[in-house]
């Protein structure tokens, strides 16, 4: 069944925090590198990505607690896994197989899962990331006009990272914590390019990210702005994650669902971070908010960024089940 | 004109911000300043690389309206790809810019392409077109739909550009059916440009150029769904280049052809553009002639009426001939124009000419200011003028009123204007935006009860019962009349008020509104930003048909801003007072070496020289009181309202000569400096001389809550002076000056006159005075005075930006947002018996042209906002103060961090 129609007739579920689960398992710097990079120049600690290739198994584990919690849907272990955003571990070569064997690892779960579930089939969403560069802002104050990477740099990017996910067996693509839209729709070209050369298409969402209580995204646009900047694309949906927990988010949730002609995602954090940095918003709380706007109606699929974890996304599916999915064109404030 | 579009989805554009064009929307102004082609200044700044200059050129543009920006960078001698990338990417810094989207306007496809790299938002390309054929124009259009960004469509195909009504239409109909059945362009995204070509050249072809686009503009809006019609409307006047009045009336009747079939957008210079209704009557004919070609001989007939009318003929021609129009047309005129002349005979003639003298005021003097409120609502006039307008209007209304009289005891005829009470509310003395507000709306057609300033509740309320308003506005610039304001909506709701209530002033906004009045009154509370927003938000609250829309609107709009509020102020991250008082400003005090003042004690000043404070005036907040933005003395170049302000500016210097040589206004100041020390964190400490045993009184400021990042101190005024366990001998000073004795007779002679614009006039100068005699003062003490910066040597800029050493902070504002400290002050340094000052209950400083303030002299010491704070200080500034923590709380209110 195609993922289109399942989602005429229900909210679908996003897994939670892949970071918040790696954590739990204390890997150390050899476990990162494991045999394969054990005489890599560079620190490795931390490129959760790359535990793709070298520990896959935990991958998968984690992957699977998320399909047992309840979701539809998981993204690939891929939020870093372009050239511009490895260049930080020497790991560019390696780019096309960390999104190749992260899709393929995270498909297996998934087909696992629908073999014992039929009637709950799973997906795979290829999580294609912002990279750590602004294609709108200057890293230098004092030269406003200079960007380390051009927008044709970025299309290249995004482009190979896309070929490996989909090559590894990603259902759909995610472009997501979209916190410059100019990145996004360097994303977007040369996904549709990549369409082109192999002749299909699979579905896209895209998530931007809106950074605080201004309603804007880092790079200054209102949430309308970055819907319509992106709109000249078919999506399967448009959406929001990351930076702020889902009471702060809902504002602007309302948003698209009142002004974008597809569907609407969410995933947000596990509420606003606390003094150290952690999140501390309990699956219930988290669940409890994420009611709020299933109750008015603004959400097609819905998830948990940073600090969720498959109690949380457990707790979201139960509300999820319990509501109608949103019908586009009909939520006005 | 029907267009049938109404399933069409509209046009959504956006740099920052949305741009969303529907049928509804008005005429979508492009800038087209920033184009090396059409701006020779531009081109100049560009080529010199003066970036800065050429943003602000775009800036400039912004601010005065255009809702997109076209860039163009062809030129033969740039390297237009690279200018053009590096231009966009400076504007996608440059937030009050990339507000709005970005038309990118070259020839060449790689600058087109170049340029579509650099834009987040979705922008219009211009132009593409059929010119290279059918492959080539695809393939163009596919790559602009992958980029995300709207096109002009060029009417030009390989045979050459459209010059016929036929050819453009064939032209548009082929380009668009291309677009929307191959390319799969959303037919909303696409604006066709069917080529505006110039007229009466003296060729007989090019006679039909207008009409044929008028034409061409009503098949393509009414045959290709979906689709937008632009243009750049300066070409159709090109033979008349050297004749701006010609010019000027031709693109303003095109554009009034044009906009009526269809044309939706266009390029065009605000400047080169007359008021349509302002054309002469005989101008208009000609130039229609020739634009809708209904003559053989009209490009003849208007060359030689262009004789006539050009350059400075032009003013003398038309000065003389309104006189000699009908007399409903001179109303008009005089009241656009802001002419009072002949205001008097003209009414009279027109009290003749109708039955009652009631008409003449509903019909022609109603009908004029119709005019100036839609040029006005237009952004075609400007706040001076219509000020101008309102006095017009004054003048010829009490010409009329013992006529009115006189019927008015023959029957007792009812007005049908709406009426709205205007008040400052009470403890608050500063009124010019509220009666910046009654003339914008009187030229409105409401009628305007103004109680004046420090009107008490109970006053309004039984003002509004008794004139039967139709709505209640309140004003107010001290944060004490933000709680003042809460306290009529409350009494409003006790009586069973449902009378409308607008909120305005300094220091009002939307979030208080909601939050803190919207709850209190059932009623409609609506938060009006400036004037110029007065007139729709009465005009919905008022009408009829609309209000109980609106009140819904509103309501609901107010309950999700308090909403939202709340959950807000959850996540922002206050520390306690403790915590805070151990991150203070780091001062080594050791190192720090303070200047003896020269002495200690009071000096007052007595009717200071006007014309030396004259020399002090920061003219700037001048023209923003006026509602002209923009730097002084740049903004007499701003294209859209420099002429404006270069008018206000020259009224200004005569009154400001008058009151200075009829010695209209007397300034007076004092001065105090203290022997002081702080102590116990955030006080300081006066001492009646140097042996520093006896207290003279205490100054209690507060401090910073917010959580801070690192190296980041929670700063307190009380910082910059030295505690008193260093043993540091550290002095504070106090100030208060007022520019406004005197001023009454003045305002009470210019409403005798009905002369707001003088009233208003007065005191923006006697503000504008006031602030520079603090300035002025502030030198004297750095320099003299108290002496610790003699050596400095600063220009009325340098002032202005504040380039100085040291800070005069006035309580009230936000580093000391606490307006009682303001008695004590007053009582140190004894204001009401040296300067004749006084102070409201709630502290407000009467006349309102007076500044007061505290001297701190530490090279640290800076400005900075105070922000919220925990009820931790609260409770502990209460203390100190010896007051009552619920009267603090009420003092502060806009400053508490939590609920009371």
């Amino acid at each position: 069944m195609k993922i289109q129609e399942i989602l005429e007739d229900r909210i679908l579920v996003l897994d939670g925090a892949m970071g918040t689960m790696i954590q739990q398992y204390n890997l150390q710097e050899e476990d990162y590198r494991g045999e394969r990079f054990k005489d890599h120049p560079s620190a490795l600690k931390g490129n959760n990505d790359l535990l793709s290739i070298t520990q896959p198994d935990i991958i998968k584990e984690i992957h699977a607690k998320y399909f047992e919690a309840g979701a539809d849907i998981a993204e690939t272990n891929t939020f870093s896994s372009t050239s511009i955003a490895q260049a930080d571990y020497q790991l560019e070569d390696i780019v096309y197989e960390l999104n190749y064997e992260s899709a393929k690892i995270a498909k297996e779960v998934a087909d696992d899962f629908t073999k014992r579930e039929p009637n709950k089939p799973r997906f795979v969403a290829g999580s294609i990331g912002p990279t750590n560069s602004s294609a709108s802002i200057s890293p230098d104050v004092n030269d406003p006009g200079f960007r380390t990477i051009g927008f044709d740099g970025f299309v290249a990017s995004y482009k190979e990272q896309a070929r490996g996910l989909i090559d590894g067996g990603a259902d759909i693509l995610l472009v997501e914590t979209v916190f410059d839209t100019l990145n996004a729709k360097a994303a977007l070209f040369g996904i549709q390019e990549l369409y082109d050369e192999i002749g299909r298409e699979l579905p896209i969402m895209v998530s931007g990210t809106i950074t605080d209580a201004s309603g804007r995204t880092l790079s200054g646009q209102t949430t309308n702005a970055f819907w319509i900047s992106l709109s000249h694309m078919p999506l399967l949906s448009i959406g929001l994650n990351c930076a702020l927990g889902a009471k702060e988010l809902r504002p602007y949730l309302q948003v698209l669902a009142k002004e974008s002609d597809t569907l609407v995602s969410a995933h947000p954090n596990a509420g606003l971070p606390n003094e150290f940095g952690e999140y501390d918003e309990t699956p219930e709380q988290m669940a409890a908010q994420i009611e709020e706007f299933l109750n008015e109606g603004l959400i097609n699929i819905v998830g948990g960024c940073c600090g969720t974890t498959p109690q949380h996304i457990k707790k979201i599916a139960e509300k999820a089940a319990q509501h109608q999915p949103r019908k586009i064109g009909e939520f006005s404030y | 004109m029907t267009l049938k579009n109404n399933h069409i989805v509209p046009l959504k554009l956006s740099g920052l911000e949305p741009l969303i064009v529907t049928p509804e929307s008005n005429f979508i102004n492009v800038g087209e300043r920033t184009n090396v082609t059409g701006s020779r200044k531009f081109l100049r700044l560009i080529k010199e690389e003066k970036y800065e200059e050429a943003l602000e050129v775009a800036m400039d543009q912004v601010r005065g309206g255009a809702q997109v920006i076209d860039i163009n960078m062809d030129e033969g001698m740039l390297d237009s790809e690279e200018a053009m990338v590096k231009f966009l990417n400076l504007i996608a810094s440059e937030p009050e810019i990339a507000r709005v989207p970005i038309m990118i306007d070259s020839s060449k496809w790689s600058v087109i392409e170049a340029g579509l790299k650099c834009i987040q938002g979705k922008g219009i390309v211009n132009s593409i077109s059929l010119k290279g054929g059918e492959a080539e124009f695809i393939e163009q259009a596919k790559k602009i739909k992958r980029y995300g960004a709207a096109v002009i469509v060029m009417a030009f195909d390989e045979e050459g550009q459209a010059d016929t009504y036929q050819r453009r239409i064939d032209i548009c109909k082929r380009s668009y059916d291309v677009l929307v059945d191959q390319v799969k362009f959303a037919p909303q995204d696409i604006i066709f440009d069917p080529n505006i070509f110039p007229v009466a050249t003296g060729i007989e072809e090019h006679r039909k150029n207008a009409v044929d686009f008028f034409k061409a503009t009503k098949w393509i809006r009414e045959n290709l769904p979906g689709a937008h019609v632009s243009g750049g409307v300066s070409n159709v006047s090109f033979s008349f280049r050297g004749n701006n009045v010609v010019r000027e009336a031709m693109h303003s009747a095109f554009l009034y052809h044009a906009i009526q079939q269809g044309m939706d957008m266009g390029i065009v210079n605000p400047t080169m553009l007359e008021v349509y209704d302002e054309i002469p009557k005989d101008l208009l004919e000609h130039v229609e002639d020739v634009l809708l070609d209904r003559r053989d001989d009209a490009t003849e007939r208007l060359l030689e009426f262009a004789e006539k009318v050009k350059g400075g003929e032009k003013k003398k021609v038309v000065d003389d001939a309104w006189r000699k129009e009908s007399v409903e047309e001179r109303l008009t005129h005089a009241l656009v124009k802001g002419i009072v002349d002949h205001i008097d005979e003209d009414t009279e003639e027109a009290r003749q000419k109708y039955d009652k003298p009631l008409q003449v005021i509903e019909g022609p003097l109603m009908d004029g200011m119709n005019v100036v409120g839609d040029l006005f609502g237009s952004g075609k006039m400007f706040l001076p003028q219509v000020v101008k307008s309102a006095r017009v209007m004054k003048k010829a209304v009490a010409y009329l009123l013992p006529y009115l009289e006189e019927e008015k005891a023959q029957n007792k005829e009812q007005s049908v204007a709406s009426k709205i009470l205007l008040a400052t509310v009470k403890g608050d003395v500063h009124d010019i935006g509220k009666n910046i507000v009654g003339v914008v709306l009187a030229c409105n057609n409401y009628e305007i009860v103004d109680l004046g300033v420090m009107v008490p509740a109970e006053k309004i309320l039984e003002t509004a019962i008794k004139e039967k308003v139709d709505a209640i506005g309140l004003s107010g610039l001290i944060t004490p009349s933000l709680d003042e304001m809460v306290h009529v909506a409350k009494e409003m709701e006790r009586q069973n008020f449902d009378l409308p209530l607008l909120i305005g002033g300094a220091t009002t906004s939307r979030i208080h509104t909601a939050v803190k009045i919207d709850p209190n009154y059932s009623g409609s509370v609506v938060h009006v930003l400036d004037a110029s927003k007065s007139v729709p938000v009465a005009g919905e609250l008022i009408n009829k048909k609309t209000k109980d829309a609106f009140h819904k609107k509103i309501k609901e709009e107010y309950k999700y801003l308090r909403d939202d509020h709340s959950s807000r102020k959850q996540a922002k991250n206050y520390i306690s007072l403790e915590e805070a008082r151990s991150n203070k400003v780091p001062v080594d005090w050791s190192q720090t070496s303070v200047v003896k003042p020269s002495f200690l004690g009071n000096r007052v000043l007595t009717d200071y020289p006007l014309e030396e404070i004259r020399n002090y005036i920061d003219w700037t907040p001048f023209f923003q009181t006026w509602m002209l933005k923009g730097k002084f003395p740049k903004i007499f170049d701003d294209e859209v309202i420099g002429i404006e302000a270069k008018k206000l500016y020259e009224d200004a210097q005569l009154m400001l000569d008058d009151i200075i040589s009829q010695r209209l206004l007397m300034a007076s100041a004092v001065t105090g400096i203290y022997p002081a020390n702080s102590i116990d964190h955030d006080d300081v400490e006066l001492y009646k001389d140097e042996n520093r045993n006896e207290i003279l009184t205490v100054f209690h400021f507060l401090r910073q809550q917010g959580k801070k990042g690192a190296n980041i101190a929670n700063l307190s005024l009380a910082d910059f002076v030295a505690p008193k366990e260093t043993g540091i001998k550290d002095y504070i000073g106090g100030f208060a000056v007022t520019a406004g004795i005197g001023i009454e007779p003045l305002i009470a002679q210019y409403e005798k006159e009905h002369d707001d614009y003088k009233g208003i006039m007065v005191k923006a100068l006697a503000d504008r005075l006031a602030e520079a005699f603090a300035e002025l003062m502030h030198e004297k003490v750095r320099k003299e005075l108290w002496g610790y910066a003699k050596e400095e040597s600063f220009d009325n800029e340098d002032l202005i930006k504040e380039k100085y050493l040291g800070i005069r902070p006035a309580p009230g504002y936000p580093a000391c947002p606490d307006h009682t400290e303001k008695r004590i002050l007053f009582d140190l340094l004894e204001v009401e018996k040296n300067t004749g000052i006084s102070l409201t209950e709630s502290f407000a400083m009467y006349p309102a042209a007076s500044v007061s303030g505290f001297y701190f002299s530490n090279p640290a010491s800076k400005y900075f906002g105070l922000g919220k704070v925990e009820k931790d200080q609260i409770e502990n500034y209460a203390k100190r103060k010896a007051m009552k923590t619920k009267e603090i709380e009420k003092w502060l209110a806009p400053n508490l961090a939590y609920d009371v």
